[in-house]
């Protein structure tokens, strides 16, 4: 009798089809909000846009100071400009992207169908130098950075509305997700590993932050720094202290990463330029 | 006209008068050198700073290269609505600049 059981049950395993599901961009954002959700509910979901703030309470009472007169605007107003600047054929920054300021840093980052690739606001910048026969700033930080700044500050308020609609797009999103997922570096650990399983826990004198509205507040002024940086500067700070060899700014694997960030934070508001520790 | 290089801000509190100022300077200290060319970046820091209000002064600080860039300075004096608040500032290369604002 044992025997039978043990039977039926090795065929039931061995029958049972393998069943590969994936779950849509919506489905995971669902899931990724409600482990947020579950793991602090005193916290409005809402006010992971704010980063570890949203955790540590003299922090926040401090950040709150430093927003009242804070180190980004020296940024904003360079952003300004070298917007307002005329390249060498005439042209300007206003002339590569639509009339409407507030509306421009909400569109990114978004997929391309035609050349499918993602399409990020710190590429748009440097391409529209180029276009226009203008050498292209740095990547990480400084000019591009202040462009940045001054395009987030004009979007405040608006909303994440990245979202993949195309089979092309979801490929994309599935490298990001990767990425997110999966260990790196000399200390094995995956973004998720941080920034979800263990948000909001020590990390010596700091707080992990949520991934949850990661993308939101970018270019960010690190007090670390001592300046402006964009989000692929902060992708390899990290990959750096999970001592990993970090990408380029801009390479696929960080386009695609910030992709699958701005698609969990989808319908999260714009509070960029931020400032952070 | 090119922007101030100050950036100054003021608010009652109470029978006080906060101020915060933002200075957009380089604040080089003479110690670095340029990675490139191997040669010392000359020094470039602001020496002195004062705030008055009303033409009296209610403080004044001599800075050095061991002040952060884009130095930040935020204080109270005891004072009132109205208060013309200048701040100017000097620096070792003999560059200035001021700001006057009034306390609303």
């Amino acid at each position: 009798m044992k025997k039978l059981i043990t039977s039926v049950a090795l065929l039931a395993v061995v029958l049972s089809p393998v069943i590969t599901v994936q779950a849509s961009p919506a489905e995971d954002r669902e899931a990724f909000r409600d482990y947020f959700k579950k793991n602090t509910p005193s916290t409005d979901l809402d006010d992971y846009i704010n980063g570890i703030y949203t955790y540590n309470k003299d922090a926040r009472a401090q950040w709150e100071e430093i927003e009242e007169f804070p180190p980004y605007e020296i940024a904003i107003d360079n952003g300004e400009e070298l917007w307002g600047k005329t390249f060498k054929n005439g042209k300007n920054f206003a002339s590569c992207f639509s009339e409407d300021l507030s509306k421009i840093r909400g569109k990114y980052p978004y997929h391309d169908e035609a050349k499918d690739t993602i399409v990020t606001l710190e590429g748009e910048i440097n391409k529209c130098l180029t276009d226009n026969g203008e050498k292209p700033f740095k990547w990480k930080k400084g000019k591009i950075a202040a462009v940045s700044a001054y395009l987030a500050f004009q979007a405040r308020g608006g909303k994440i509305v990245t979202e993949p609609k195309t089979d092309k797009a979801v490929a994309w999103y599935e490298k990001g997700k990767a990425f997110f997922y999966a260990k790196r570096g000399q200390l094995n650990l995956s973004c998720a590993d941080c920034h979800v399983y263990s948000a909001s826990k020590w990390i010596r004198g700091d707080n992990l932050g949520p991934a949850l509205g990661h993308p939101s507040h970018f270019p960010v002024y690190r007090s670390k720094w001592n300046s402006m940086g964009t989000l692929h500067r902060r992708y390899a700070g990290c990959n750096k202290n999970i001592r990993a060899k970090p990408f380029k700014a801009q390479s696929d694997e960080y386009k695609a990463l910030e992709y699958f960030q701005a698609v969990m934070s989808k319908g999260m508001e714009l509070n960029g330029p931020g400032a952070r520790k | 006209m090119a922007k101030s290089s100050i950036k100054l801000r003021t608010k009652k509190k109470g029978d006080k008068v906060q101020v915060k100022a933002l200075i957009k300077h380089p604040m080089e200290t003479g110690l670095r050198k340029n990675k490139k060319t191997g040669k010392p970046i000359p020094a470039h820091y602001i020496t002195d700073l004062t705030v008055e209000a009303n033409g009296k002064a209610v403080l004044t600080a001599n800075w050095s290269g061991s002040i952060s860039k884009n130095p930040f300075l935020s204080f109270n004096y005891a004072g009132k609505s109205g208060d013309k608040v200048k701040l100017s500032w000097k620096d070792n290369t003999g560059k200035s600049d001021m700001l006057e604002t009034a306390v609303k």
